[in-house]
């Protein structure tokens, strides 16, 4: 437990889980000792299937054996046809995903969320809400924005995806932060989405194989950005451009329902109109709100 | 894989790191081609992207299968804080970090203790001094031999007569005595007209060259009420040999009870009451912490009239460390025989029961009036509120007990405090860590230094010279000061 008494922290290897639940608190107490019940064996499971996770996933082809692979893979799969993709993409939305699951089926909650590494799976029973801040700099801790998910909204799942943050981007954005109706769903389309924010081939961007920094890592030489320099104000608008242009078309085929593009301080942000969806750009944390980058 | 790269084992990703590059797990590093756990500077940025603060790596802390513990759980130790002596200005470091809602305050300071020692306790029966003999290290005195208690000798060493109190050399021989036995090192101690030990805290006395094992299971009495049922039928008598006292299962109660036939035996020494004798021996570092080696020597000649020959003696000490097994020959003559396997097992039993000897250091001081200064402007009030129970007093992060009456009095043991915890001045006096936690509502009532309060943050993000601080692991066995009641019932599931 967290020092707050409130929230569970669940770490292994490179893993590393914060979950809160709300409803009565022997309910709660049901849910943690489920969700710890079940990370155990996470990582071994994810790593005994760790060669092909890593591979490029593809439309068809043979599943994974464990759960959570499955719903990486399946996560993914919308886009194995038009870009190199793999699962581990969406491992973290994935794993978030299992847990919550796991809490909600063993006990009745009334909110609870699995935020593992800012990947993020929610549940709302009816008329409750969520309210979500987002941080564009993970080395600097203030929101850029916040945004109030509603029970009756489809978004379960957030996401965030830059290349700042723990994982190797292709592209130049601070932050992407996706909602979509799943965790491991966000998790695959904001990588897909901050890979997009990008200024090919520009002077001021450093790039460097990602072998060449992690010799196994699933994206292999693929060039993954490393620095970027200052940019023009038009530079900053054709990058987001290329990005926001992607985001449109999720949210047409329902693969996201909004997101939040940032790059240099600007933020650009789609939201479908029918949604309902509003942004604040207040930066007051509300109690009980989630800070993720 | 062809290059520097190194194999992380630390989990089951088994990441490849390249010189310089973290895992993916940014925990484990590879450091010019070693596998290293993370500066936890680089861990405090990435943390704070997972909305979460300060995340020190601090393994096998609480339940939930290793799961880490971060932010207000950061409890910043008085090692290293320094300070000023008097204490005329506002303690080094005063810290804020909100537990569970509530503000508490730490003052962390490292004070100046020249009125200080150590109280050693040292598991063993052997005998290392008459009571009040001095003690001394590197030839000059340094403390005494005082009580004997349950199967240790107590010593005290230090206090302020032997540190200021002497000659300069005897001031530096306790000052480097204390120091060393603070941070847990060895030091060789020789009590007059007894015994030289070295004593380390946590590990085995070592007694004239001897390293102490167990401590006895009992007194020879009680040794003989431990084991009389074991012995009953398989053995005629039975001596427990014991400095203290020494037991005779005839004689004894708890032979009486099983109806133990009287055997003849003679003890020397002073009986106390039945089956119970003190001086059978001089005290020394043999049989049961007697100066014998034969335990024939004890023994006066058998009562004719009640011995009689084949009469089976079992001699033991209180350890089980030295036993002998005799048999009585026709001029009535104890003559030693090997132990039959049915008594083997009675003394292998009594070895069994014996814990392992150690070595314990309690430090001892008093917080004088000038370190309370450096808490709050009004000394008095922090001695009130550590009465009251409403301020924490910990050494180093380790629980302390706090003597009844008046000032600030406290014992702590050093094996709980983190290495090298203690330093020293030339005055000479030990500088020793010492942190007060309160409430920062009760801080402010009794005059703290609210303009010094730094938040917790502040020390672990703004000043970013790691070099200066050290991380530990928290004991789980300490109380963390910063802790709330709740979360620790929680952490308690």
């Amino acid at each position: 437990m967290l020092p707050d008494g409130l929230r569970l922290h669940m770490h292994d290897g490179p893993i590393d889980v914060i979950v809160e639940a709300f409803g009565a608190v022997s309910e709660i107490e049901v849910a943690y000792r489920a969700a710890a019940a079940r990370f155990v064996g996470v990582l071994d499971e994810l790593c005994g299937e760790l060669e092909f996770l890593r591979r490029r996933a593809c439309e068809d082809g043979d599943l994974p054996s464990g759960a959570i692979a499955r719903r990486m893979l399946a996560a993914v799969r919308p886009y194995a046809s038009r870009i190199f993709i793999t699962p581990m993409a969406a491992v973290a939305g994935a794993v978030a995903e299992e847990i919550l699951e796991v809490m909600t089926s063993a006990a009745k909650l009334s909110r609870a969320y699995v935020n593992d590494g800012g990947d993020i799976a929610l549940h709302l029973a009816p008329s409750e809400n969520f309210v979500v801040g987002m941080v564009e700099r993970p080395d600097r801790a203030s929101l850029f924005g916040t945004t109030t998910i509603e029970s009756g909204d489809p978004i379960r799942g957030i996401a965030t995806s830059g290349w700042r943050g723990r994982s190797f981007s292709l592209g130049i954005a601070d932050a992407v932060t996706v909602l979509a109706d799943k965790a491991a769903m966000a998790d695959a389309a904001a990588t897909v989405v901050a890979n997009a924010v990008d200024l090919p081939g520009h002077p001021r961007v450093g790039r460097v194989p990602a072998c060449d920094l992690a010799p196994d890592n699933d994206l292999g030489e693929r060039l993954v950005t490393q620095s970027v320099g200052e940019l023009t104000p038009g530079e900053i608008r054709d990058a987001l451009e290329a990005g926001i242009l992607v985001a449109e078309s999720l949210c047409g085929s329902g693969l996201i329902r909004a997101a939040a593009l940032n790059l240099h301080g600007e933020t650009r942000v789609v939201i479908p109109v029918e949604t309902g969806l509003a942004p604040s750009p207040s930066a007051a944390v509300h109690d009980r709100s989630l800070i993720h980058a | 894989m062809a290059d520097d790269a190194i194999r992380c084992d630390a989990c089951p990703v088994l990441c490849y790191i390249k010189p310089g590059r973290t895992g993916a797990c940014d925990r484990y590093a590879n450091a010019d081609g070693q596998l290293v756990r993370l500066d936890p500077h680089v861990v405090l940025e990435r943390a704070v992207s997972r909305g979460d603060t300060v995340v020190p790596f601090l393994e096998k802390s609480r339940e939930w299968g290793g799961a880490l513990l971060s932010g207000e759980e950061t409890f910043v130790t008085a090692i290293g804080a320094g300070t000023t002596y008097p204490d005329y200005k506002p303690a080094p470091f005063i810290i804020s970090s909100e537990v569970a809602g509530v503000d508490m305050v730490t003052v962390v300071t490292e004070g100046i203790f020249s009125y200080c020692g150590v109280k050693l306790k040292i598991d063993t029966d052997r005998h290392l001094g008459a009571e009040c003999s001095t003690v001394r290290a590197q030839g000059e005195a340094v403390g005494h031999v005082t009580t004997n208690e349950y199967g240790s000798q107590m010593l005290s060493l230090g206090g302020v007569r032997h540190l200021t109190g002497g000659s300069r050399r005897e001031g530096t021989a306790t000052c480097d005595a204390l120091l060393n036995l603070c941070n847990r090192k060895a030091v060789e101690l020789k009590i007059d007209d007894g015994a030289t030990v070295i004593v380390q805290a946590d590990k085995a006395p070592i007694v004239d060259s001897v390293q102490e094992e167990r401590m006895r299971v009992g007194c020879g009495s009680a040794t003989i009420g431990m084991f009389a049922k074991q012995w009953f039928g398989k053995v005629d008598e039975v001596v427990v040999v014991d400095d203290h006292i020494t037991g005779v299962l005839s004689e004894h109660q708890a032979g009486k009870l099983l109806g133990v036939p009287e055997s003849g035996i003679k003890l020397k020494g002073r009986r106390s009451t039945p089956g119970r004798y003190f001086r059978v021996a001089e005290p020394g570092t043999s049989w049961g912490g007697t100066n014998i080696d034969d335990p024939l020597s004890i023994l006066g000649l058998f009562d004719r009239k009640v011995a009689r020959r084949g009469l089976r003696l079992l001699m033991v000490s209180t350890t089980g460390e030295h036993h002998a097994y005799f048999e009585l020959d026709e001029s009535l003559h104890p003559v030693e025989k090997e132990l039959p396997a049915a008594l083997r097992e009675s003394v292998e039993r009594i070895r069994e029961n014996c814990e392992p000897a150690l070595c314990t250091v309690l430090f001892m001081g008093g917080a004088g009036g000038s370190l309370r200064a450096g808490v709050t402007e009004n000394p008095v009030k922090l001695t009130h509120s550590v009465r009251d129970a409403l301020t924490r007093v910990t050494c180093g992060g380790a629980p302390v007990y706090v003597w009844p009456g008046g000032g600030i009095t406290i014992m702590a043991d050093v094996s709980r405090m983190p290495e090298n915890a203690f330093g020293y001045v030339p005055t000479p006096a030990l500088v020793a860590p010492i942190e007060f936690t309160l409430k920062l509502s009760d801080y402010a009532t009794l005059g703290g230094y609210m303009d010094h309060v730094r938040p917790l943050s502040s020390i672990t993000s703004i000043n970013r010279d790691e070099e200066s601080r050290r991380r530990l692991a928290a004991r789980p066995d300490n109380p963390w000061p910063l802790t709330s009641d709740k979360s620790r019932e929680k952490n308690g599931q």
